[in-house]
């Protein structure tokens, strides 16, 4: 693995990214396209002129912006949660000295095994009970807080915060508050956007939980769900289906391409210290 | 809660004393202070890591135990109020039941279909990415494409070129057909057990390898380089030097990509759902390819049976735990093994 690489390994790892993208480029191919173009054969191979009169479609088919709005919303709020108190519990399990604490990081690591997606039914109930159903709130709150965000910042916060920092921060009189908020918060920030992507996309990207827990409201999932509805039954219309795919994936294309090099670090990193 | 430290700080702050020039109001202030940093030190780390706690209690733990308790009693229909006890009737129902039976052994097809060759590729292209590349950045990031497309979206692409009738994979395979290559024919991707399955785990794949094979070139990286440099030393090729150096120093990543991804391989909900195209939404017309996942949503959520739902939740959740368990298990026992 010293060897510069041949072409083989180059062909190779062009065909995998070639396979990687091109479904998603064939949402764009066929969503820029007429019904009649998209349905023809052999399909279409380059793009179309036809994306904004498909966007027009979608937009009068299902509530997008809305969906959008609800979805940003409801994935910021648990993205800024998520970092904010795992940042503060990961603080505490990495660096101070408290009694359980062992106990309680075991318990934190365990919850991560927990596939708590399955507890779908009695959730339903508590936001019904709760008068919870179809609003945001009950879209959000189960996953206000997440157990691989502790331990990642935990992970992160241990060898990213040298001890005598907050020695010295305490010595200077410092609360414990104050060291947090001076010497383990400007070290955690990188970690901390990271999560921030992390979550973000997960809440995003869910199906399942905004599925039961909303019933008017929509999010993007449900929106393209409610938009390949509306073909069923007859021949789908795929330029409408896939113009939608595609305009539900340009905000997370977007982030990647302003964030994605933080997203590899990201994964890469948690995968050697997990 | 810190926002209760934080008032007691800001009252530290602003307490100066007009005149120091009391020796014993000094004094006390100064016990005071002590006393109150002493709390501080004491109290902070539970103050910091009750608000993960509190909230995952209510959102995460409270709900698993309920689905338990659920699972015990009847539920009326629409009722807003749990019915009387029932034992393990639930669990009896569903355990009978054939389409549990069908999800149960669906859920498990479709995650070794959408893993096993998900594990293999993620190593090959890891190990293609772990040479001296130029463009590294670009390749890496190219390899996650897939991770950001929504599970929701994959479907609905994937579902275009699987279609039945106008979809492009069957319109190759049928102009191959008309073309003389008679023995192939257009697949029924909908209504084919396998067929349907291969698809599901078709887009499982396609969004996972690259998120694993970054993780995969994450541990390769770890390896020691002067292990692949006494390895050819001793004469071993490239493909050599994978089998018997990479590949057992990358084993701790191994097993916690196989328990992470039969945690979430288990319970596959979107593509199963979204891939159908009957009115009933219930993993195919004869439940080809219903996971427990979308039967738990169909019992619970759809027809309101609450306690039955939560018998088959709970059912699978011990499932995934054993499992878990049992890698675990296997993982010590290997490891201990290759130590000693």
């Amino acid at each position: 693995m010293n060897r510069r690489p041949g072409f083989l390994v180059y062909g190779l790892l062009g065909a995998f990214v070639i396979g990687s993208a091109l479904p998603l480029y064939w949402s764009f191919v066929i969503g820029s396209h007429t019904k009649d173009q998209a349905d023809s054969y052999p399909p279409p191979f380059w793009p179309g002129g036809h994306f904004l009169e498909n966007a027009r479609r979608v937009l009068d088919t299902v509530p997008f912006w809305h969906a959008l709005i609800n979805s940003i919303i409801v994935s910021t709020a648990c993205g800024i949660s998520v970092v904010f108190f795992s940042t503060l519990a990961g603080y505490a399990f990495a660096k101070l000295k408290f009694r359980g604490s062992n106990a309680l990081m075991a318990f934190v690591v365990m919850t991560m095994t927990v596939p708590t997606q399955l507890a779908v039914v009695p959730l339903f109930v508590l936001m019904r009970d709760y008068h919870l159903l179809d609003t945001l709130v009950a879209v959000a709150l189960p996953t206000l807080v997440t157990a691989f965000g502790v331990f990642f910042m935990r992970q992160y916060l241990v060898d990213a915060v040298p001890d005598e920092l907050i020695e010295a921060a305490r010595m200077d009189g410092c609360t414990m508050l104050r060291t947090f908020w001076i010497v383990a918060v400007p070290a955690a920030r990188p970690a901390m956007s990271i999560l921030f992507l992390f979550t973000f996309m997960q809440v995003w990207t869910d199906y399942m939980w905004p599925l039961v827990a909303l019933q008017n409201k929509q999010t993007v999932q449900i929106a393209l769900d409610q938009l390949k509805l509306t073909g069923q039954g007859q021949a789908t219309d795929y330029a409408l289906v896939l113009c939608g795919t595609a305009m539900a994936t340009i905000p997370l294309l977007l982030l990647f391409v302003a964030a994605g090099r933080n997203l590899v670090t990201g994964i890469m990193q948690g995968a050697v210290k997990g | 809660m810190s926002d209760h430290t934080k008032t007691a700080v800001g009252g530290t702050a602003t307490a100066v004393p007009p005149a120091a020039a009391d020796p014993a109001r000094e004094r006390a202030r100064l016990v005071r202070r002590q006393r109150r940093s002493r709390w501080d030190i004491k109290l902070s780390p539970y103050l910091y890591v009750s608000p993960f706690f509190i909230l995952f209690l209510i959102v995460g733990l409270y709900p698993l135990v309920y689905t338990g308790f659920l699972s015990l009693f009847g539920w009326d229909r629409w009722a807003y109020h749990r019915g009387g006890f029932l034992g393990l009737d639930n669990y009896r129902f569903v355990l009978t039941d054939p389409i549990f039976l069908k999800s149960l052994v669906n859920t498990f097809t479709i995650f070794l279909m959408s893993s096993v060759p998900q594990v293999v590729i993620a190593v090959a292209v890891a190990a293609l990415l772990d040479t001296r590349l130029r463009f590294r950045t670009f390749w890496r990031m190219s390899v996650l494409l897939p991770f950001v497309v929504a599970p929701t979206a994959v479907v609905l692409i994937f579902g275009s070129l699987f279609a039945d009738q106008s979809g492009l994979i069957n319109q190759c395979l049928a102009s191959l057909n008309a073309h003389g290559l008679h023995f192939i024919h257009p697949v029924p991707w909908h209504s084919n057990r396998w067929a349907s399955q291969l698809a599901i785990s078709g887009m499982v794949n396609w969004r996972w390898t690259g998120y694993n094979t970054l993780i995969f070139l994450a541990a390769m990286q770890a390896v020691p380089r002067d292990l692949y440099e006494s390895a050819a030393i001793d004469g071993a090729g490239r493909v050599r030097q994978f089998f018997s150096v990479t590949l057992p120093m990358i084993r701790p990543t191994m097993i916690f990509i196989i328990i992470t991804s039969t945690i979430g391989g288990l319970q596959i909900f979107t593509e199963p759902r979204l891939f159908d195209d009957t009115v009933a939404r219930e993993g195919g017309a004869n439940h080809e390819y219903m996971t427990t996942t979308l039967y738990i949503y169909v019992r619970g959520i759809k027809e309101q049976m609450y306690g039955r739902a939560s018998a088959a939740a709970w059912l699978l959740f011990m499932i995934i735990v054993a499992i878990a368990l049992l890698n675990f298990g296997i993982t010590r026992f290997l490891t201990r093994r290759s130590a000693a």
